[in-house]
Formats: C-alpha cells, sequence, structure tokens
C-alpha cells in the first residue's frame, strides 16, 4: 500500500490550525519543554519524532489541555487554536478537548460494553438524535477506526476483554465518534500488527480532508508515510520542523540526521 | 572478569564446587530461618483461632439458653364472679379487678392440675396468705399482668376455661436449662425443693416445657423482677433507627467529602491538615464523640435524651473517618488513565467522576460504609453519655417519627444492662443479646463481602 515513502507535497490549504509561541512546559522543577515554537496546518497529518522522554507526550498533551490534570506541571507560553489562546482563563478545557480528540500512549478503554465506550462522548455532547442515530455514530466510529468487523457480534461485551490493539483501535473510535476538529494521536498503533496498523494509517489519511491530526510515533516509516509535516524533538526541544519529504531526505540540523539514521535514540 | 580469568585464559570455567544434590550452609540456614518463619505464623494463626473457637464456645454455652424459655400450660377458668361480678362485660369494671385477682385462677388451674395428674405435693395444701401463696413463686410475676391484658383485650373469653401459656418463674427455667440446682435454691427463700418435686412431676406430664424463645427476640425488656420476660425487641428497633440515622448522614456526608477531596481539591497546607485530621479522628476513643454529643446535640441542640437520633447523630461523626477514608482508598485506586479517557472526549471533571470513577469505586465505598455501619452498631460508649445505656426499654415506638425521637435504648446497651443486674437469669440472657448482636455484625459482613464479589469489576 504504501511502498515508498509517498510524501504529498500538493496540499493546497496552509491555514494554520494550532500555533505554539515561547511554548515551556516544567514539571515541578524539570524543563520538560524548552521554549518551542510551532505553526501546525490544518488537514494536514504532523508527525512529532524524536527519542525517548524528548517531550513528544508532553507537548501534544498542551493541545488539549490535557496537562492541567496533573499537578506538577506548568505551562507557558501561548497555543492558539484557530487564532484563539487555549489558555486564555475563559476557556473552558471541557469545550477545548470536544473540539481536540486524543488517542493516549496505552489504551484505556472504559470498563464498560464496546457500545458505551464509543457511544459516550456523543452522547454527553449531544450529537445524536435519536437511538438509531447513536447507532449509526457507533458503527461509522468503529468502521473507521478499521475494528467493526471484529467486534460487530459482541457489541455488548466489555471494552475491556479485547485484545491490546483492539482496545486501541476502540479509543481511536472513541476519539473519531465525537468529531473532533482536532485529533491527536500518541502512537497509536504501538500495539497493533502491520494490517491494523495499516488501517489506522488509511484511517489518519481519510481524517486528513476534514481534520488536522497530530501523530507521535516512533516509527520513521510510519512518519514518512502517513505525515505531510514532521516534527523533531530532542531532549525538549524542537529541533527541526518541516515538510516530510524535507526532513527525511535532507535534515538540515545534525541530530535530526542522526536519529533518523539510527545513531541517536 | 575476575584477575584469574585475565591472566589465564586457557584455564577455562572454575571447578565445580558444590553439588546441587548437597544443600550447601548458606542454603540450609536460609531453608532453617524459612521454616522457623512458617512455624511462628501457623503459632501465631493457631492462637488467634483457639481465642475465636474459645469465644464462641463461651458465648453459645452461655447464650443459647436465652432462646429458650420454660412455660406452664393451663387451662384456667376465667371466673365471672372474680373477674366481671355484675356480669355486664362493661369494659371499665372489667379493669376494675386488678393483677393479684387473677392469681387465684392461675393458682387454681395448677391445683386442678395436680389432682389430675395424682400428684402427691405438699404444695396442695398450701395456705394462702393475704392475697399471696408459695405456688405462686412457680410463675413468673409477669403472668398475672399478662393474663388480665389478654382478658382485657377479648372480654368474651370470661366465663370460660381457656388454654394459656404461662411464663415459668427464672428459677424454674434455670432449673429445667441446669442453671439452677438442688443445692443452690437450698439458700433461695422464694423456691425449695418441694417446688422442684413438682415441676418435675409436672414436667413428666408435659405440662411445663422448654419452648424457643421469641419474646426474647422481639419482646421489650422487663424490670428487675422478671428476666423471664426481658427480650431484645425494642432495643433492636433502636438500634434499627440508629443505624438508620447513621447510614442517612454518613454515607452522602463522607461520599460527597471524599470525592471533593479527592478530585476537586487543590492540594495545599489547608487540604493537607483537613487530611490529617481525619485520620486522626478516626482514631479518637468514641466515648469523645460521645461527651461531644451530649454537649452539641442534647445540652445545646436541645434534641431528646436517650433518642436514638441522638445516638445516630453521635455514631455518625464516630463513622464518617471510617467511611471517608475507605471510600478515598477505592477512588484512589481507580486508575488516572480511566480519569484520562473520560476528560479526553471531552467530560468534565464531574462527568467524568460520576460517570466512571464513582461506579469504578462503589464496591469499596459500600463495602467501607458497611464495615463503619457494623462497628457504629456494636458500640456503646458514646451511647453511655448521651443516656441510652440504662434506660429500660419497654414501649415499641409508636411509629417513626417515635422511633427516632422517643427514649429507647440500643442492642449493646442492652446487653450492658442486663450484664449488670443481679439475677443470673439476666446474665444468660446478656449472652443471647450478643450472640444476635453477632448475627447482625456477621450479616452485615457477608452483605459486605457479597456486594464486593458482585460489583467488583476488572479493567
Ligand atoms: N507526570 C510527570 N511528572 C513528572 N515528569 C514527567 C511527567 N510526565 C513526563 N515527565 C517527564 O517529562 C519528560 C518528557 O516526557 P514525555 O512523556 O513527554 O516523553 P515522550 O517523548 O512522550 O517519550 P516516549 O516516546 O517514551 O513516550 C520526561 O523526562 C519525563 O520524565
Ligand atoms: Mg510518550
Amino acid at each position: 500500500m504504501y511502498d515508498t515513502p509517498k510524501v504529498e507535497n500538493d496540499v493546497a490549504t496552509t491555514d494554520i490550525k494550532i500555533s505554539a509561541h515561547g511554548c515551556q512546559v516544567y514539571y515541578g522543577d524539570t524543563h520538560a519543554i524548552k521554549d518551542v515554537d510551532i505553526d501546525i496546518e490544518d488537514t494536514t497529518v504532523t508527525a512529532f519524532i524524536g527519542p525517548s522522554g524528548c517531550g513528544k507526550s508532553t507537548f501534544l498533551r498542551c493541545l488539549n489541555r490535557m496537562n492541567d490534570t496533573i499537578d506538577v506541571c506548568r505551562v507557558e507560553g501561548d497555543i492558539k487554536i484557530d487564532g484563539e489562546d487555549i489558555y486564555d482563563p475563559k476557556v473552558d478545557p471541557v469545550q477545548l478537548r470536544a473540539k481536540v480528540g486524543m488517542v493516549f500512549q496505552k489504551p484505556n478503554p472504559f470498563p464498560k460494553s464496546i457500545y458505551d465506550n464509543i457511544a459516550y462522548g456523543p452522547r454527553i455532547h449531544g450529537l445524536a438524535k435519536s437511538k438509531s442515530d447513536l447507532d449509526d455514530i457507533v458503527e461509522s466510529a468503529l468502521r473507521r477506526a478499521a475494528i467493526w468487523d471484529e467486534v460487530k457480534d459482541r457489541l455488548l461485551a466489555p471494552g475491556t476483554g479485547l485484545s491490546g490493539g483492539q482496545q486501541q483501535r476502540l479509543c481511536i473510535a472513541r476519539a473519531v465518534a465525537t468529531e473532533p476538529e482536532v485529533l491527536l494521536m500518541d502512537e497509536p498503533c504501538s500495539a497493533l500488527d502491520p494490517i491494523a496498523t495499516a488501517q489506522v494509517e488509511e484511517l489518519i489519511d481519510e481524517l486528513r480532508g476534514q481534520y488536522s491530526v497530530v501523530i507521535v510515533t516512533h516509527s520513521m516509516q510510519q512518519a514518512a508515510r502517513v505525515s505531510q509535516k514532521t516534527a523533531f524533538f530532542h531532549l525538549g526541544n524542537l529541533v527541526e520542523y518541516g515538510d516530510t519529504g524535507q526532513i527525511f531526505t535532507n535534515p538540515q540540523d545534525q541530530r535530526t540526521e542522526s536519529y533518523i539514521t539510527g545513531r541517536i535514540g | 572478569m575476575t584477575d584469574a580469568n585475565a591472566t589465564q585464559p586457557g584455564a577455562g570455567r572454575p571447578a565445580r564446587s558444590s553439588s546441587l544434590l548437597q544443600l550447601d550452609e548458606r542454603t540450609r540456614r536460609r531453608n532453617a530461618s524459612e521454616a522457623r518463619f512458617r512455624l511462628y505464623g501457623m503459632a501465631a494463626v493457631g492462637i488467634g483461632l483457639a481465642f475465636l473457637v474459645m469465644l464462641l464456645v463461651a458465648i453459645l454455652s452461655n447464650g443459647l439458653g436465652a432462646f429458650q424459655q420454660t412455660a406452664f400450660h393451663l387451662k384456667i377458668e376465667l371466673k365471672q364472679d372474680v373477674l366481671d361480678p355484675n356480669g355486664n362485660r362493661d369494659i371499665d369494671e372489667i379493669k376494675d379487678a386488678k393483677t393479684f385477682a387473677y392469681s387465684p385462677l392461675i393458682r387454681e388451674a395448677v391445683l386442678r392440675q395436680i389432682e389430675a395428674y395424682g400428684i402427691d405435693t405438699p404444695l396442695s395444701e398450701a395456705p394462702v396468705e393475704g392475697f399471696s401463696s408459695p405456688l405462686d413463686n412457680l410463675f413468673s410475676s409477669g403472668a398475672r399482668s399478662t393474663l388480665r391484658d389478654r382478658v382485657i383485650a377479648n372480654p368474651d373469653l370470661i366465663g370460660q376455661t381457656v388454654d394459656f401459656r404461662i411464663l415459668a418463674s427464672s428459677r424454674v427455667d434455670g432449673y429445667l436449662k441446669g442453671r439452677v440446682d438442688r443445692e443452690s435454691i437450698a439458700r433461695d427463700k422464694n423456691l425449695d425443693t418441694v417446688h422442684l418435686d413438682l415441676v418435675d412431676a409436672l414436667h413428666e406430664q408435659g405440662a411445663v416445657e422448654k419452648e424457643f424463645n421469641w419474646d426474647f427476640i422481639t419482646g421489650p425488656d422487663a424490670s428487675d423482677a422478671r428476666p423471664e420476660q426481658a427480650g431484645m425487641g425494642v432495643a433492636m428497633l433502636g438500634s434499627f433507627f440508629m443505624m438508620l440515622v447513621v447510614l442517612g448522614f454518613s454515607l452522602p456526608i463522607g461520599v460527597a467529602a471524599s470525592i471533593y477531596l479527592e478530585e476537586f481539591a487543590p492540594r495545599n497546607r489547608f487540604t493537607d491538615l483537613i487530611e490529617v485530621n481525619i485520620s486522626n479522628l478516626a482514631a479518637v476513643p468514641s466515648i469523645v464523640f460521645g461527651i461531644l454529643g451530649l454537649a452539641v446535640f442534647i445540652q445545646f441542640a436541645h434534641l431528646p435524651q436517650s433518642a436514638p437520633l441522638v445516638g445516630g447523630l453521635v455514631l455518625t461523626l464516630m463513622t464518617l473517618p471510617t467511611i471517608i477514608i475507605s471510600t478515598r482508598a477505592s477512588l484512589q485506586s481507580v486508575p488516572p488513565s480511566i480519569r484520562d479517557a473520560a476528560l479526553g472526549v471531552g467530560a468534565s471533571k464531574m462527568q467524568s467522576v460520576f460517570h466512571h470513577v464513582l461506579p469504578l469505586a462503589m464496591p469499596g465505598i459500600l463495602t467501607g460504609t458497611i464495615i463503619g455501619l457494623a462497628q457504629a452498631l456494636g458500640e456503646t460508649a458514646p451511647l453511655l453519655l448521651i443516656g441510652m445505656v440504662g434506660y429500660i426499654a419497654s414501649n415499641y415506638p409508636g411509629g417513626v417519627a417515635e422511633g427516632f425521637l422517643a427514649p429507647n435504648s440500643a442492642m449493646p446497651a442492652q446487653i450492658y444492662e442486663w450484664a449488670k443486674r443481679a439475677d443470673p437469669a439476666f446474665y444468660e440472657r446478656a449472652w443471647g443479646g450478643i450472640i444476635i448482636l453477632l448475627g447482625f455484625l456477621m450479616t452485615m459482613n457477608i452483605i459486605a463481602i457479597i456486594l464486593r464479589r458482585r460489583f467488583e469489576r476488572r479493567w
């Protein structure tokens, strides 16, 4: 399907969806994100790559204010979505998170039925007018996450009874079901086999039509396959950010080159 | 790498120093200490079990007697000329006949039975002095008023000969249960061996029988002179209303406080202080809560003394820390990833808590609550100070409001009260009361276990 890294440079719309400036994140005394500036485009897949512990998840969590739940975590600088500062005191993080969906690094389905896992978001946001509406939302979300065929006969079975990879796709379906404008995915394929991975990548490509997708990945191939833009983080710094083709074929920074050729990481 | 290997690479592997079939010194010592430790553990468990068995044996052997009660079955002729001389069944005139008017009726019924069975006893010629005769000592002193109550409730019985169950006195009861023997009766001024011979003879004929004692479970307490009539029923109701108060107050307050502290409150000096104080409160002696209740609820708020409402409020204070601590522990045990998941799909903090965290914490919360309630159910000391100990619970509450507000006792207070009284028959009832109380506690613990099993979810 993606034999050669297909780099799509034909992205016509370059509206900026998310822009971060001078972003600093501290966990207590640990300075986890150092002065990051980045503009993430709409209808684009942006990949975050970098060695473990460099702050990819931390920065991703800043974008929907999930870091608010960590007591010791402090975010500075400004991050705007559609030109609006999401750390403005007037912004309700709950409303923000409905707009910016997230798939977590570790699959975390609710200990409820598969159906309820998907239906929960649409229910609390009032997205379904009727029961059959909700059924449709659940089915399409599960189909888009490439898990429908596996679970369609046991929608009422607990979501926690699925395998790790199935749980991760369930979580993707759950995030998709609330129709977010931005989807943040933290290593969504780390527990998936190549077939499911390909399906999820297909989904990501499809989502790109309407949304802006940010994906953290440890797989260089995956980044090259699905993303149009790539950001390389190292020790809390955003070292290099640019078109995926550019980063992989002609990195400007020494550290980027070392990382993608496998010398650091 | 050791020097030896470095300098003599050709030496290869070191020679085998020991065989696996032979234990070396270290292993042997390790095994020995492990065996010793196991022995200590087994000894500790054994001692614990031995105490438990001793406790159960003591309780059962002392207390089972309370669940049986000796009674006479007599055909009593309710003579019209004694009870209703004018024969007009006027309830006020019937009430004029005082309890001692009923004594001769009971006496005559026994004498008739003695004659019918051909029993030879000096008591059949016993003289009547004033209103009493030595025969009366066979029966509970409450028997007459029981009879009178039955007649007043149903005046049509007058003039008939009716089968009655008349409670034996506590000595007769004790004799049939083996608590009282002929030697100890020699020192008793109420009963002598002649009485016991008669009881034996009547027992042979089936006119005196030990029966299951429902009145002990459902009946009210009785005064010092009538241990055979004393029951737990009213005290049980007192405990029941107290537990309603405790549940009604401590569950919502405790759960709300825990959710706030655990999920919403910022971590700062102030919440730390609250946390420390809650843990300390759990260790405060219960009598302190009693005196607090006396000061606040009775002297300041002027709530009625000895009322289950006040008892319940005091026990609520005592139970709250237990419930808060166990609720917080079960909230903490819900994995944070569940909270993240809920927040991630755009749920508010409150939705994430009420839709996801709380249901998962529920089994723990319920278990903690039931354990707290069980503790409160067995608590005596605080009740001492608000007047629930020492109150003779002889009247059933007239309704729900009275159940909360009218003076009453509670099960442990009732047990303590009986244990204080002189008559050994009360002592037996105290043990019997403990059996009932333990029955309740065990039921509650079993419910807690079942709830935990049923609602436990894996994730
Ligand atoms: N909750 C936390 N409290 C304190 N420090 C944290 C916390 N979460 C992350 N950190 C620190 O912040 C730094 C960045 O962590 P982060 O999880 O963002 O790394 P990552 O790039 O996602 O790594 P990985 O690829 O292994 O997931 C690390 O040094 C980590 O130790
Ligand atoms: Mg990460």
